[in-house]
Parts: C-alpha cells; structure tokens; sequence
C-alpha cells in the first residue's frame, strides 16, 4: 500500500473538527455518553484513548507494508486490545478510585470504532508521520467534544467543573437528570444539532433541517 | 509456503506472543501496586462494613486489625476495639458475576453469625443494569441476615422471608451471583475459622 493520502498537518487538523469522531463521524458514542457526567471522568477517558491511539497507530503504520488484507482488523484488535489493557492497568494502579468509577469503559475502548477506524483509514495506508499526527488530532478532536459534553452536564447536574463549585447549591437548583443517561442523550443532541448550524454555510441557516 | 496457514499468520503469532510478554511485563511491575490500593481500600471499608459510623460519619469506635490467615491461604480482617475485645471480622469472596469477576467484602459480627456489611470492591458488570449492585439500597439488605443460615436471592418482590434479598431487575443473574458468593464466602470462612493463624 502506497503512502498515499492527506498530509500530516491535515490529518491533524482534520480530527479536531471537519473530521471530529463524535460531531462529525459519530463514533464512539458509548464512552461519549456514559463518562461525561464530569470532566475528570471526561478527560481521563480522553487521555487513555489518546495513549491507546498513539500506540496502535503507530504500530499498525510500521507494519502496514506486512498486513494481509483479511487479517489486518485481527491485527488492529490485537493491538488496541494489548494497550487498553495496559492503560487498564496504570490506571488501576496509580488512579484507582477513577478506574474504579470509569469500570467497564477503559476495556471497552478495545471495541471503539475511533480507534479502529484509524487504524483502517489512516495507519494502515500512511506512514508514520501521518499516522502520528492523525492520532495525536483524532484524540485532541474526541477530549474536545467529549470535554464540551461533561462541562454542560456537570455544570448543570452538579454545579460544578472539574470539582470546582461553580453554582452554589444555595440559588442553583442542580438537574439532577444532567449526570443520569438521558441528560447525556439531551446535551448530546443539542450540541450536535448546534455544531451542525453552526458550520452550515452563511444564508442557509434558516433552511430547516441541518443535514449535511 | 507463502500460502501455508503459518506463510499467513506469522505476524499474528508474532505479534500475539511480543504483547503477551509485553502484558506479562506490564502485570508483573503493577500487580504489586494494585493489591496495595485494594488493601488499602479494604481498610478504609472496614468502619463502614462492621456499622461502627455514626449518622454524621465519624467512627464510633476506634479499632486496629489483625489480619488472618485460613489454612487455605485465604485472609480474614479481624477488627479489635481499644480493651482488645473483637469487633467483628471482614471477609473477601470472589467469584464469576454476569460479565466477569465480582470482589467483595463482607462484614461479620465477631461469632461469624450474622452479616454486619457487604461493600463491592471490585466488578465490570453490565452498566445501569449489573452494577447496580453497588447502590447501597441492594447491598443494605444484606445487613442483619443470619449468616448461618445464608442468603437466598429472590425476584419476588416484596420479600417474604427473613433472610431472603430482593434482585435488582433487569439483572437477576448478577445479583444471584453476589448472594452466592456472599453464601460461599461466609460458609468456607465459619468452617475455617476455628484454624485461623495471625498473619506476621
């Protein structure tokens, strides 16, 4: 396979937004919807996806010229499955009570379309340069969408940002339903319809529905 | 050659066995680590799990812990208050859950007869459904029950019998699981308890 495709620096601007994986591909929408009630579960969830990227990215562009075509989603796996579970790990150990709360989701990130996607898309056609940059601008997009759902749910939910009170209890009635599963589904939905108004071009916003 | 199952899959088992040992190196130089946070954890549980908390969350009474040892190299928690009179006993049971592995904790009251606490130390049951048996309301059931006599799970609701526990709907295995292994857990440890060794 050729090292074909777009540059570098595109690749890298292109995942965080013409190209986000949660506004614009709609992937990886279990850990999008289960671990933004607050954003330190948010931004650690975007960390260890950007680790696992990185690494399966790198690894999968290094050995693209060795890939057969009907093995090389096995091969994806199996490399995305080795680095979860070695960020599963580090968590367990050095941030325990986040990997207590995060539970099931770091091992689920085995079966993120994200990553496997990239793999498929980018990795296994580019090399390494291209790779890295898609990884490192795929995650940047992912803790930036992931990251402006749990400051709307926790600032409502809880009144709080990353643990900080921003609303006193006192005068701010939290919604309680903002951290519960159906507030991940609201906020979602606004923010996507918002993005998607607000990239559609000048003079047709008043057109109706906002598909692209 | 090239078509051989081997021509085919040699970067597979290649890669296979460079991140198993990869894995085995990463498991090998943080195990240590994450069986400290879990002791350190099962500690902090052990006020909680023997009900020595008051409503306003102080500890009632100050205890140290003698930690045991089964003949089968299981370890019991014993908790002593200040005069050296025991308090009550922690005990773990492990075993499979719906997804994978459940860890729990569970207190005992110092003759092993009546269940003081259960506490979930670890679980990756299913989301909103299975983990739902961290919720306090379905593990205070467990509470008072006649350790004697064991737990039975049941999804009639509401519960008829003294020492029966409501299941979580939606995931009756998982908390059947949990009565079993809380079951298992406290019968294996009343029938050892009588050769427990002090842990140096």
């Amino acid at each position: 396979m050729a090292n074909d495709g777009p540059a570098p620096l595109e690749r890298f601007l292109n995942g965080i937004l013409p190209e986000n994986p949660v506004y614009r591909q709609l992937l990886g929408m279990c850990p999008t919807l289960a671990v933004t009630g607050n954003m330190k579960a948010a931004m650690t969830m975007s960390a260890a996806v950007m680790f696992v990227m990185i690494c399966a990215n790198l690894i999968t562009s290094s050995i693209r010229h060795l890939l057969k075509p009907h093995l090389r989603i096995l091969v994806f796996v199996l490399t995305i499955a080795t680095f979860v579970t070695i960020a599963d790990r580090v968590l367990a150990a050095y941030l325990y009570q986040m990997s207590k709360e995060l539970g099931p989701y770091i091992p689920l990130i085995i079966v993120n379309c994200i990553i496997i996607c990239r793999c498929e898309v980018c990795a296994s056609r580019q090399g390494l340069g291209a790779a890295a940059f898609d990884a490192v601008g795929q995650s940047i997009g992912f803790a930036l969408a992931l990251a402006s759902i749990a400051t709307v749910r926790e600032i409502l939910g809880a009144g709080t940002w990353f643990g900080i009170t921003l609303l006193s209890e006192s005068w701010w009635p939290v919604w309680g339903i903002m951290v519960l599963p159906p507030g991940a589904f609201i906020t979602l939905g606004f923010l996507l319809g918002g993005v998607n108004w607000l990239s559609m071009p000048r003079g047709k916003k008043s057109a109706g529905c906002g598909v692209r | 050659m090239k078509d051989s199952y081997l021509g085919q899959a040699w970067l597979v088992l290649s890669l296979a066995l460079v991140f198993g040992a990869a894995l085995a190196g990463v498991q090998a130089g943080l195990s240590g680590r994450i069986a400290d946070n879990k002791l350190n954890e099962t500690y902090d549980q052990i006020p909680y799990l023997l009900d020595l908390i008051d409503d306003d969350g102080n500890v009632t009474v100050e205890i140290t812990v003698k930690i045991w040892r089964t003949p089968d190299d299981k370890l019991a928690y014993q908790a002593v208050d200040p005069n050296g009179q025991a308090v009550g006993w922690v005990i773990k049971g492990v075993g499979p859950g719906f997804q994978d592995r459940i860890e729990l904790l569970i207190g005992l009251d110092p003759e092993a007869e009546t269940i003081t606490g259960l506490f979930v130390l670890d679980q990756k049951e299913t989301p909103a459904l299975g983990n739902r048996i961290l919720e306090d309301w379905f593990r205070e059931q467990f509470v008072g029950k006649d350790a004697t006599k064991g737990v039975v799970v049941t999804r009639a609701s509401p519960v008829a019998a003294d020492n029966e526990v409501g299941a979580i709907s939606g995931a009756t295995i998982s908390s059947l699981a949990v009565g079993d292994i809380v079951n298992a857990a406290v019968k294996d440890f009343r029938a050892r308890k009588g050769d427990l060794e002090l842990k140096d």
